[in-house]
């Protein structure tokens, strides 16, 4: 199975190179449909930071205290006072020792790999309700008060563009980032495959209520 | 113009003059009744429904119908109106960060309609003006561009079916049998023909710079949702569509720009399409950090898992659709592989003890729906139906049994094991998971 994928890979990388001596790709601008984005207009939008290096953070910077106080503000009503997570929105604290447990609790601190990534996601995607509007600072703040929730930064930590990609996350060894599948081995028997006397049925979704109607207007079934 | 403004019309208002009224009356009864028992799952003949069928005339043989226009968009017949995308709405704190499912019980082909393709956004479905939307594309690139919605419908069009699928799609069954329907365990698929441009066909206007290696892809909507690609994905096969079988890009699939990465994992088909930068390295945002990772029993986990593995369901029978009496009945499914095209189904009506090759139904396409059929013949005994894709790399869709011994219950993500419903004596059918 591995093989295969290697050939579909080297197959793919030999059609794009014979489509290339086919019918060479034009020529930038060739088109010539567009504006060219200014230095200004790239500057405005250019807002990603790279998770294991920081590379496009900021100037700016915040501590510990000031976090606290804008996560009051901003985030407690949905993450809960200490990061615990109200209702189903994400819990931002705990659950550190427990990825290889049956129930494992995934938190920026038990999960996150890179530091960076979370001032980049706060500064893009938080508050949820009016996203991207604080301030550099404001995001370097309530970066170093959720890192200081989950123990991973002392309480006089200062958030800026250098000592953020120097934070080493708990979990930031734990993934690997090629892709190991496939990684089962099924075969496609055709018949007498098993033991009839084997098959059993060990789970049923039957008589459980967690199914919403598919018939009539939208349920409005509860949180169980 | 009325709608009714027609029967002032000389000859039709003659027309209607007598019968109409009242067969007008029966009808709108008629359509409450159907409405009503398709919605509420009682039995039809109701008493004061008029006759419709052999030898009776139907009422909506005997009076004339809504004009051209009536409509003007269209929509489906009102007996449809249970036909729609659903939620679960204790799975998610709120509606603007969740998914809903496609009823794959009452669809028939291997294309979605628009208004019941499947959602998940991560910060609801924005409200973007076409005329003010811009993609940016910059980086590792030799001239930056910014590009308006009328440049990019100028650059060379393409249109390709393919699928688009959430790796959560049967995330909620990786411990055991959760959800007893197949719109719920299987809805957060989708397949569509799109068209727009090539991406390679904008990468190579821009100029490709050779250090590049990756690309940043974001989103306009609130999440700002980015994704990190490489570069040979986004040269191989990668789209900027603006339109979905036919018509724009609805606004709950990325109106009015969308990127489409076919076979891979729906998120990264970033919607309302804004930014394109090239690096020389991944990003490692959220979305491939915290989530769309896939959490091993050791306490490891994989990133970039980008590949929807081939799959396969069947679609009639199912929890929604149960058998009403012994007989032959069309075994019915769809099949799909992010690697290419399907292969071979087949069809176990005993739990996978014995398989029979299913019918593929054409056009069976490269990173699309396939369609497969098989003629059953149901004895009224229990049964455990089954199907199994096998894709053109050779892969074999597993098991949960299976995807379980290498992965645990805790990854969530990409599982693509084979369903199995069990079908009773009385015809009912429930999501089960075997040995």
């Amino acid at each position: 199975m591995f093989s295969s994928r290697k050939y579909s890979l080297l197959l793919c990388a030999g059609v794009m190179v014979a489509a290339g001596t086919i019918a060479p790709a034009a020529e930038p601008g060739y088109y010539g449909y567009g504006d060219k984005a200014t230095p200004a207009q790239i500057a405005g939008w250019d807002i990603d930071v790279r998770g294991d290096d920081g590379a496009g953070l900021p100037p700016g910077k915040g501590t510990v205290h000031r976090g606290s106080e804008v996560y009051a503000e901003q985030c407690a009503v949905c993450h809960g006072t200490f990061g615990e997570g109200e209702s189903r929105f994400p819990k931002l604290v705990g659950g550190q020792g427990t990825l290889g447990d049956d129930r494992p609790e995934l938190t920026v601190g038990s999960y996150w790999p890179f530091a960076p990534t979370l001032w980049d996601y706060i500064n893009r995607a938080m508050p949820m309700a009016a996203p991207h509007t604080l301030s550099a600072d404001d995001v370097y703040a309530l970066t170093a008060y959720i890192l200081n929730l989950n123990d991973i930064v002392p309480n006089e930590f200062v958030a800026d563009r250098d000592s953020l990609p120097k934070v080493k996350m708990p979990n930031r060894d734990s993934f690997i980032w090629t892709d190991p599948r496939p990684d089962t081995m099924a075969r496609p028997c055709m018949s007498a495959c098993a033991d009839p006397a084997d098959i059993k049925i060990t789970s049923t979704a039957e008589g459980k209520d967690l199914t919403p109607r598919t018939t009539g207007p939208l349920d409005t079934m509860q949180p169980k | 113009m009325r709608p009714d403004l027609w029967r002032s019309m000389p000859v039709v208002s003659k027309l209607a003059g007598t019968r109409n009224p009242l067969a007008r009356r029966s009808f709108l009864r008629l359509g409450a009744a159907l409405t009503g028992s398709l919605a509420l799952g009682a039995r039809p003949g109701n008493a004061e429904t008029p006759q419709a069928s052999p030898p009776s005339d139907a009422p909506w043989s005997q009076s004339i119908g809504a004009g051209v226009v009536d409509r003007p968009y269209g929509r489906p017949a009102d007996a449809e109106a249970g036909v729609i995308r659903r939620n679960v709405p204790w799975l998610t704190a709120g509606t603007e960060s969740s998914v809903s499912f496609s009823p794959l019980q009452d669809l028939h082909g291997i294309i979605t309609p628009n208004g019941l393709f499947f959602e998940r956004h991560h910060a609801g479905r924005p409200n973007v003006d076409p005329d003010r939307h811009r993609l940016m594309i910059h980086g590792l690139v030799e001239r930056p561009l910014v590009l308006t919605m009328k440049d990019i419908v100028r650059f060379p069009s393409v249109s390709r079916i393919h699928f688009i699928e959430c790796p959560a799609n049967g995330g909620m069954e990786w411990r055991a049998a959760q959800m007893n329907s197949l719109q719920f365990n299987h809805g957060m698929i989708s397949c569509a023909e799109w068209t727009g441009v090539r991406l390679s066909t904008l990468l190579e206007e821009v100029g490709v710079k050779k250090e590049a290696q990756w690309g940043m892809v974001e989103g306009a909507d609130g999440a700002h949702m980015n994704r990190s690609l490489p570069l040979n994905k986004c040269l191989d096969d990668c789209l900027v569509v603006y339109a979905q079988n036919g018509e724009a890009l609805r606004p709950e699939q990325g109106y009015p720009l969308r990127l489409l990465v076919p076979g891979w994992e729906g998120n990264v088909s970033i919607k309302w399409l804004r930014r394109i930068k090239l690096g020389d390295r991944p990003w490692y945002s959220r979305e491939e950090t915290s989530k769309y990772t896939d959490l091993m029993p050791d306490g490891t986990s994989r990133g970039f898992t980008w590949l929807i593995d081939a799959k396969s369901v069947i679609t009639f029978p199912c929890p929604e659709k149960p058998l009403d009496r012994p007989g032959l009945y069309e075994i019915r499914g769809l099949a799909w592989s992010g690697n290419g095209k399907v292969r071979r189904v087949d069809v176990s009506a005993d739990g996978g003890v014995n398989w029979q090759s299913a019918r593929l139904h054409e056009p069976v396409l490269s990173k699309a729906l396939t369609r497969f059929t098989l003629p059953w013949r149901w004895d009224g005994q229990p049964a455990l139906l089954e199907s199994r894709a096998i894709d053109e790399t050779g892969y074999v869709q597993p098991t949960i049994t299976q995807l379980r011994a290498s992965r645990g219950s805790n990854s969530v993500y990409h599982n693509n094991s084979i369903q199995t419903w069990q079908v009773k004596p009385d015809g009912s059918v429930f999501h089960v998971q075997l040995s």
